[in-house]
């Protein structure tokens, strides 16, 4: 502090020029429950001046109050933020930390080591150039300490310091850290960690903090603060094609039409030639514009606005690139996925991904296997909970631009959110484009559902009954079926106890099963509405998510949602088949009403109240509804 | 101000040179990142607008954001009628020079009842005004996403909350229930009625902020640099005697000493420093080598331990 304050004082101009030119580190620190990690940032910001007397002196009350060192100065309190934390004692979710030294600008990422939060270690992890992983000497690698090096790895972060902290606890024995350290070494080469420096450490002490402190002669390293202000930062960028992510198209008036977003990788310069994906359309680049001029040249990092000189349709979510080195363009993937939510991943269910600035439909599956982040092993696996780690095929709706993650962070991360909720509920890693995805491409026949359906003198659509089991779509479908039959009319009946005889006997009834089944039903019927036919579906479908994914599989206006609604106190009396009786009992597990949900539909086509409605007056409302709508007339 | 105006003609962060670009250039261009994401995904987002240093710096980026044309979203200012005279004046020249549109709410209730800092504390007046004001406008108007001036490095509770933080319907925070947020990819997604406050400045330290304002020359309150001006000394804390409103206590007299604000709020919550520092290198010098923290100025966080993250959970900034 001396020797800066002395600067600050003497000439502040000199000083702000200094600290302009400074670079940014950022890293991550994690461990497990009680490796330290709180006092060891607690410390570096202490050593590094960034508390304040005031700070200070309610650290000095808050250690006598709620430390735990015996009411000496307890460096944890400075950074466990939440009062929730300071009652558990445990630091509950990833905080960032800011400080400087004369050499460089930090910000830390402080990630919980609790292995429910696991999610949170990731978050930080993906926007860190290195990782300082904390060991309690006395303990030596654990669970956590594999699972975090193979996380690390996992999202691309290739410098390790491992901090082999709380050596006061073991006298400062050197075999102790030279035994850790080859354990650690085992490890990780295994998951392609190789850049790794070790550091014995006392946070409570300050030993090999900022100075090397008296007790471990036997130790000629760097200290901690020593290493992070002279390793390496930075992605190795150079030679990387030009890339930029469209987020926003910038039009103020007719004469302006800039392409703005951050580069993601490469230099651009006006003049360059860039190619579009994926409409693969090309063009040159007219001027890089910011508010403070035009640029010459702008670099992966950079906030930019492209204009080009010639009309081409760009848009949020293409990626403008060198055109001698365009992006690839793919729609199915080989990726990790980490799942980060309570609601466990389901296989076949439409998620959205997000990657660089686009959204798309996606879904999972199959997954090839989890892994055993202790043990490396790939196991078997139906699907993947809270912090589990898979690998799976990504299938998505449309071809977007992509790079491996191995290439490229921005085009080959992204994240899962669930339609319904909007959580965010993983984190995934394309690995590369799968080969039938870049070669099997769609057969345009010279017979299509259009002419099919008018040879028929229809239009073809999906009428999809969603209600508890005894609500009657069965026998409203029954009906329905009957009259368009004696109309003359093109019909087929999909019920969902007949197609669990044959298509879906393989089926159960957990929720991962009855997302497939609805999968299955759902495709069956699409390729029923391309031969033109009108499909009456009649399945419980009890989640609003598969019913969606059914819709989106059709075109606007052919898939026709019908609410047969009937309370289940109703149905239950109904109980036709004796289900309910045995459900109650619990001799039939996962029935919907009982102990599984059933998500009513918001807005249907076409709502039926059977307490009020009988089924044939249910069946004439479809009709007349088919009618309206033009579906019994050929286009 | 005009010589903070004229402190830097060009800028330098916007030329990059090498291809390291250093860490006020990645600083500003992640920040003009998530601006761009909120307007691209969001339906009607607004800019919360405080009038201090860290308003002055979002506004200022959300400028460059959309360069060559205006941010388009308006700027909204809750008003508790208790800012500096001083604050008013700039704050209507910044809507003027930026082209955008100023709303200015103030709580009705509030004004009626005659809700005010000296007759009724800064808890009841920071509640009423502050966070029922901000709450009624975001309802009255229907933002569906909230630009803030709100840094990590300014206090604990902050230093966990995500860039883009979830607010439900009711304008409450969940804190353990955030969504991961990973490398600079946001979910934007939101159900009816919930709504987003989103910091675009939360990696910048104060450090950063006034070295931004230094270097790219921004405009910022006047109050910040030093000059002679009526205080009295109440609780270890030097008020301004901005206007009549503040009522003198027994044996209370103003006197003129040379001051300057390091944080700026209602008038009469906000202390003053004793300070020589009139020019921006001066008073990053000062901060550098003072030895209490930003907020302490502040009467907002002296409540009770946590008060920050309790206020936050009820809806304030």
């Amino acid at each position: 502090m001396s020797h800066k304050s002395e600067l600050i004082a003497r000439d502040i101009e000199g000083y702000l020029t200094a600290h302009e030119h400074k670079s940014l580190l950022r890293f991550i620190t994690c461990g497990s429950v009680d490796d330290g990690k709180s006092t060891l940032i607690g410390r570096l910001l202490y050593e590094s001046k960034m508390v304040f007397e005031d700070q200070f002196a309610a650290l000095e009350a808050d250690s006598k109050k709620v430390g735990t060192r015996g009411g000496e100065i307890d460096f944890a309190l400075l950074v466990d933020g939440l009062a929730a934390e300071r009652e558990q004692g445990i630091t509950i979710d990833v905080a960032y930390r800011f400080f400087s030294t004369e050499r460089r600008k930090f910000i830390v990422a402080d990630t919980p080591g609790h292995e429910q939060y696991t999610r949170n270690m990731v978050t930080g992890a993906s926007t860190a150039d290195l990782a300082v992983i904390l060991i309690d000497a006395r303990k030596g690698v654990l669970t956590q300490t594999r699972r975090h090096s193979f996380l690390v790895s996992l999202l691309g972060i290739r410098r390790i310091v491992l901090a082999i902290n709380k050596m006061d606890l073991v006298g400062y024995a050197e075999d102790v850290f030279r035994t850790i350290l080859q354990e650690y070494h085992d490890f990780a080469a295994q998951v392609g960690l190789t850049d790794i420096t070790a550091i014995p450490l006392s946070a409570v002490y300050g030993d090999n903090i900022l100075e090397p402190g008296p007790n471990m002669p036997w130790y000629h390293g760097p200290t901690l603060m020593q290493h992070l202000e002279t390793v390496e930062v930075g992605e190795e960028d150079s030679g990387k094609p030009f890339r930029l992510p469209v987020q926003w198209v910038n039009r103020p008036n007719h004469e302006f039409r800039g392409f703005a977003g951050l580069i993601a990788s490469g230099t651009v310069r006006p003049g360059d030639r860039i190619r579009v994906a994926p409409s693969g359309r090309e063009s040159r680049v007219a001027r890089i514009v910011t508010a403070g001029g035009d640029l010459e040249r702008a670099v992966a990092g950079q906030s930019v606005t492209l204009t080009l000189d010639s009309e081409i349709d760009v848009s949020r979510g293409d990626v403008i690139g060198a055109a001698d080195a365009p992006p690839q363009v793919a729609d199915q993937f080989e990726a990790t996925i980490v799942w980060m939510h309570d609601a466990p991943l389901l296989q076949g269910r439409d998620y959205l991904v997000k990657i660089g600035t686009r959204t798309a439909s996606a879904t999972i599956a199959p997954l090839k296997y989890k892994i055993n982040v202790n043990t490396l092993e790939h196991l078997a696996a139906e699907t993947l909970e809270l912090n589990d780690i898979g690998v799976c095929e990504l299938k998505l709706d449309r071809p977007i631009p992509f790079a491996p993650y191995g290439e490229d962070h921005t085009l080959g991360g992204f994240i899962l959110i669930d339609r319904l909720t909007n959580a965010t509920l993983g984190a995934g890693l394309l690995h590369f484009a799968l080969w039938r995805s870049q070669n099997v491409h769609w057969q345009a026949l010279d017979v299509n559902q259009a002419t099919r359906a008018r040879q028929k003198g229809q239009r073809a659509c999906v009428l999809w009954l969603t209600g508890l089991s005894g609500a009657g779509k069965s026998t409203i479908a029954n009906l329905v079926e009957k009259r368009l039959l004696s109309m003359g009319r093109h019909t087929y009946l999909l019920d969902g106890d007949n197609v669990r005889h044959g298509l879906n006997k393989d089926l159960g009834f957990t929720a991962q099963d009855r997302v497939e089944n609805i999968r299955r039903v759902a495709e069956v019927s699409k390729l029923m509405v391309d031969a033109g036919l009108i499909v009456l579906v009649s399945f419980i479908s009890p989640f609003r998510a598969e019913r969606r994914m059914a819709r989106e599989l059709l075109a606007p206006g052919e898939f026709l949602e019908v609410f047969v609604d009937t309370p289940l106190a109703e149905a239950e009396r109904r109980d036709v088949k004796g289900l309910y009786q045995k459900a109650r009992r619990g001799e039939l597990k996962h029935f919907t009403g009982v102990d599984s949900p059933y998500e009513a539909p918001e807005h249907p086509e076409i709502h039926l109240e059977t307490t009020s409605t009988s089924p044939e007056q249910a069946a004439d409302r479809i009709v007349a509804f088919l009618t309206e709508a033009g579906m019994l007339s050929p286009t | 101000m005009n010589r903070v105006a004229s402190a830097t003609t060009t800028s330098s962060t916007q030329h990059a040179r090498a291809d390291v670009l250093t860490h006020l250039q990645r600083l500003e261009a992640e920040s003009i990142q998530i601006f761009r994401e909120v307007v691209a995904e969001c339906d009607k987002p607004v800019m919360l607008y405080s009038i201090g240093k860290d308003s002055s710096v979002l506004l200022h980026l959300a400028r460059k954001a959309f360069y060559p044309a205006p941010p388009p979203f308006p700027l909204l200012h809750v008003d508790t009628t208790w800012k500096f005279k001083a604050m008013y004046a700039f704050r209507d020249r910044m809507a003027r020079e930026s082209g955008m549109e100023l709303l200015v709410h103030v709580n009705p209730e509030g004004l009626a009842q005659g809700i005010g800092p000296i007759t009724h504390g800064s808890q009841v007046h920071t509640d009423v005004m502050k966070t029922q004001g901000l709450k009624q406008a975001l309802d009255k108007y229907g933002f569906d996403a909230a630009f803030g001036g709100a840094r990590r490095d300014e206090e604990k509770s902050r230093a966990k909350e995500r860039v883009f933080s979830f607010r439900s319907a009711a304008h409450r925070w969940d804190p353990k229930n955030q969504r991961p947020e990973l490398w600079n990819l946001y979910n934007t997604r939101k159900g009816k009625g919930e709504s987003i406050r989103v910091f675009p400045i939360s990696n910048w330290t104060e450090l950063d902020v006034w070295q931004y304002i230094y270097l790219e020359g921004i405009p910022i309150v006047p109050l910040y640099l030093a000059a002679p001006r009526p205080v009295v000394e109440r609780d270890g804390m030097l008020i301004m005697v901005d206007d009549e409103r503040l009522p003198l206590k027994a044996g209370e007299k103003p006197e003129m000493k040379t001051v300057r604000f390091r944080t700026l709020g209602c008038y009469p919550l906000t202390g003053a420093i004793e300070s020589e520092a009139d020019t921006l290198p001066k008073i990053i010098q000062e901060m550098l080598l003072t030895t209490t923290s930003e907020r302490q100025g502040r009467l907002i966080d002296h409540d009770a331990a946590g008060s920050m993250e309790k206020k936050k959970q009820e809806g304030y900034f």
